[in-house]
């Protein structure tokens, strides 16, 4: 969900596998888990490193537009509790490039891809966060969203990223309801105050719904990652949970969702709403965003501008060492 | 110059007095920033009382097409499980 649109390699009818794919889809279909070196296919792996590489780079990147109020939260408690957050997202993006790291390739590679746009981020990620009740969406909404997907994914067959989609998990509700705690804050407030959280919600609430991706019913791409157990719901499935979930939360709130077809379908046990439109999403996906430049600008400076510090730890580390073995050998 | 700083495995000793626990792996150009870092990275919630670090390339780990060899002989020797062995209910508690 932080990755979107993954094209899965490889996919296959079961006669024309090998041996060996045959008893790996089996292990899977049995419930084991996959460890990094054992065998698995080519397309197995670089679907993996695909998914988690983007997943781990949208936390990264998921840092900018809430980092954006930091300095501007309005109490210190706000504050602190906003920088715990930012340095969760930290902490989540580590650990799933270590994931992707135990399937062959390095976080300095996949950073790189990243810088070069040959590695996407969510979408979300390239929207604005405009005032201080668009910090409350992103917990609610985005991190809401963000919990559908990874829920499921504790259970996915390759044991290095469900491991750390656990401790995600349990990190992550924390995030929704301190968004929500400041929505219920701004909706409660003065006129202006509700205003802004209805503002907020009306900006947030498409592009959320986009973060599922479009619909992969009929995606081979989507079938070959469910018979790997690296995607265990379909986009539309996720989405229409995530509605469900969400529209009496923004009642309670006394909000109003922006789609003038949101209906509860007694019949389904869901709402019916409205289809984000998609043409902005492969937009945003594109680049064409309204914060895409300003985001991987901001990627790129930091990791630009940090050069000379990285060098300069390796450096001590480096002499350090040769002072630590110099001594060793004059007590010898 | 700009190399990559090298990769170390993370062991935290959780509250209970348990063993330390492999918990993933980490970026750190020496074990006193690998360690800070662990503290940062795996243990922001009080997860923790004690940190080792190891670089993983100092890990020597069996391959998993070892598993057979290594683990089935174990499988056959059933009498070095308690239940093994059956003793008469008189006898009580053992």
């Amino acid at each position: 969900m932080y990755a979107q649109v993954i094209k899965s390699e490889g996919a296959k009818p079961r006669g024309e596998m090998s041996p060996e794919e045959i008893a790996f889809q089996e292990r899977i279909d049995r419930g084991e888990k996959i460890e990094p070196k054992e065998w698995m296919p080519e397309g197995y792996r670089k679907t993996l490193i695909r998914q988690i590489g983007q997943h781990a780079h949208s936390e990264i990147v998921g840092q900018l537009p809430e980092g954006n109020w930091i300095t501007r939260a309005p109490t210190l408690e706000r504050k602190a509790i906003l920088l715990a957050k930012v340095q969760d997202e930290a902490g989540h993006g580590l650990y799933l490039y270590c994931a992707a790291e135990t399937l062959g390739v390095s976080r300095d590679e996949l950073l790189e891809k990243l810088h070069n746009g040959s590695m996407k981020y969510s979408s979300i990620f390239n929207y604005p966060t405009l005032n201080w009740a668009d910090i409350g969406a992103v917990g609610w909404l985005v991190d809401g969203a963000a919990i559908m997907n990874q829920v499921p994914l504790q259970r996915t067959s390759f044991g290095p990223y469900s491991r750390a989609m656990i401790r995600i998990c349990k990190e992550e509700s924390f995030h929704q309801r301190q968004g929500y705690d400041i929505m219920m804050k701004m909706a409660r407030g003065t006129p202006e105050q509700k205003a802004m959280a209805q503002d907020a919600l009306n900006r947030f609430w498409y592009p959320a719904l986009m973060m599922f991706g479009p619909s992969d019913k009929d995606s081979v791409h989507s079938a070959q990652s469910m018979a790997w157990k690296i995607k265990i719901n379909t986009n539309d499935e996720l989405r229409q949970k995530f509605v469900d979930q969400t529209v009496p939360q923004a009642e309670y709130l006394g909000l109003t969702v922006p789609d003038q077809h949101l209906k509860w379908n007694e019949e389904k046990g869901g709402y019916d709403f409205s289809e984000p439109d998609w043409s902005e999403f492969y937009d945003v996906l594109a680049g064409n965003g309204p914060c895409n430049r300003e985001r991987l600008g901001a990627r790129v400076k930091a990791w630009e501008d940090g050069a000379w510090f990285r060098d300069g730890l390796v450096a001590h580390a480096e002499k350090a060492e040769a002072r630590r073995a110099a001594a060793k050998i004059a007590a010898e | 110059m700009s190399s990559e700083w090298p990769l170390w495995e993370v062991f935290i000793r959780g509250q209970h007095g348990l063993n330390h626990r492999h918990v993933g792996s980490l970026h750190a150009p020496d074990a006193e920033m690998a360690i800070k870092n662990a503290r940062d990275v795996y243990t922001r919630r009080n997860e923790g009382v004690s940190i080792w670090v190891v670089k993983s390339v100092d890990i020597a780990a069996s391959s998993p097409s070892d598993k057979g060899p290594l683990f089935e002989p174990s499988n056959s020797k059933v009498y070095r499980h308690p239940t093994f062995f059956d003793i008469p209910e008189e006898v009580g508690h053992m």
